[in-house]
């Protein structure tokens, strides 16, 4: 039930979508999040998204990881 | 998006490695289901050295739901015949306090169980089901909690009257205090669960620091998300610096959902609750405002509970205090198992009983 995972919207209608994961496709709600486009990531929580994904957060977020094995690796 | 590359990232060998030169002892909780479950998948504590040790908090809701509201909501399958019981699947197998009852039982002997994927489903039963009433069992953390009162919004909208929640919902903090407080509590970091955070916002984790002055680190679901948070930690540890540092940037803000947070604020207010292993914790549970009182399914539909609490050797309650291991329980695999689950923590695939029977024994 709490199981959260990251979906591709491909269909907008409303307070709904279409989110795509694999291939897999699901109903989903996206009241919570705003300006979302289609292509957009986001968390989706039992049927409804709890936040957007954007590709410059997941970018700086792997840059953040990167440093600390940097870090690690020049000890 | 590269999202698999958070599983894997570049050089966390070096990192893993790095871990198992650390002497220094850590007891480390996680405190999401989600993790515990990423966690045993991943095989994450056969890679640390036996010093650092990560261990199971509250965070399955399942299993910290008190055997009182699931013995009552049994009762309200039972005596109200007009009821179907909106679900997620999760709650089906949860034994009551008497041996054998739980709602999959009852409804193989007739009972109406309707397993839903999100609560919106369950308004859709009702208004595809007029003339039986709903009643949704709402429960989880800040996560679930908004779908509920979308639920709730939604049949309000649609003049439905059919419709009752029974809100068990929890909040995360209430219960990270009153582990805190407990008078033997051997945690030295917290490993905050991260979609949490993508609703309460890093905000919401800071008392942990400010008042407790714990290391803590908001992770994401990824095994590298997870490896990186633990080397966090230890170096806050090591340093002897507790900070509040967030690990999973691409999704937890410093605020949080504020949509979110309105719109459960609207709807549900804070209210002391029963926790399992952590019994009455003051404002720790969500219920629906007086005046949504009509979808109130505990208003709605009084039972009585006869005095059932019986001692089944379950020792759940000290899991989810992160006091004893799943295996250090007696009925751990040999009575209790996923298929005959004595206790919730058997129960919830993110419950640490399940999560050590699957992935760790076997
Ligand atoms: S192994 Fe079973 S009986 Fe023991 S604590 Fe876990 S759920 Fe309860």
């Amino acid at each position: 039930m709490c199981l959260a995972v990251p979906l591709k919207i491909i269909n907008i209608d409303g307070n709904s979508a279409q989110a795509e994961l694999d291939g897999i496709v699901r109903q989903i709600r996206i009241d919570f999040v705003k300006d979302i486009k289609v292509g957009d990531y986001v968390i989706v929580h039992a049927g409804f998204a709890i936040e957007k994904l954007k590709e410059e957060d997941a970018i700086e977020n792997l840059r953040l990881i990167r440093e600390v094995t940097d870090a690690i690796k020049s000890i | 998006m590269q999202l698999s590359q958070f599983k894997k990232p570049h050089d966390i060998e070096k990192i893993i490695d790095y871990l198992n030169t650390v002497e220094l002892k850590v007891n480390i909780m996680e405190v999401c289901g989600t993790h515990t479950m990423a966690i045993a998948k991943s095989g994450i504590k056969s890679l640390l050295p036996t010093n650092i040790r990560l261990i199971s908090g509250p965070g399955c809701p399942v299993c910290v739901t008190d055997s009182k509201d699931i013995d009552t909501i049994l009762e309200i399958c039972k005596q109200y015949k007009d009821v179907i019981i909106a679900t997620y699947g999760d709650m089906l197998k949860v034994p009551g306090s008497r041996y054998g009852e739980s709602l999959e039982k009852l409804r193989a002997q007739g009972a109406k169980v309707e397993i839903v994927y999100s609560a919106l489903d369950a308004v859709e039963l009702a208004k595809n089901n007029p003339e039986k009433n709903i009643v949704f069992l709402g429960i989880g953390f800040e996560t679930t909690t908004p779908g509920t009162v979308l639920a709730l919004e939604e049949a309000i909208k649609l003049g439905i009257n059919n419709f009752f929640i029974y809100s068990m919902h929890k909040l995360v903090e209430p219960a990270l205090r009153a582990l805190l407080n407990e008078p033997d509590f051997d945690i030295d970091a917290f490993l905050c669960p991260g979609h949490v955070g993508a609703v309460i916002g890093e905000e919401g984790f800071e008392f942990l620091v400010k008042e407790f002055n714990k290391p803590s680190v908001i992770c994401g679901f990824e095994a590298g998300d997870i490896i990186v948070s633990i080397y966090k930690m230890v170096e806050q540890i090591k340093n002897n610096k507790p900070q509040l540092e967030n690990e999973y940037t691409r999704v937890v803000k410093k605020n949080g959902n504020l949509l979110i947070k309105e719109k459960v604020e609207k709807y549900l207010e804070v209210s002391d609750d029963n926790w399992r292993g952590l019994g009455n914790i003051p404002r720790s549970g969500l219920k629906l405002k007086e005046e949504y009182r009509e979808f109130d399914a505990e208003k709605k539909f009084k039972v009585y509970l006869v005095n059932t609490e019986k001692e089944n050797g379950c020792q759940c309650g000290e899991v989810i205090k992160g006091k004893i291991e799943p295996k250090e329980c007696k009925l751990f695999a040999k009575v209790c198992s996923p298929e005959n689950p004595i206790g919730p923590c058997m129960v919830s695939s993110e419950g640490a009983c399940a999560a050590h029977y699957k992935y760790l024994n076997f």
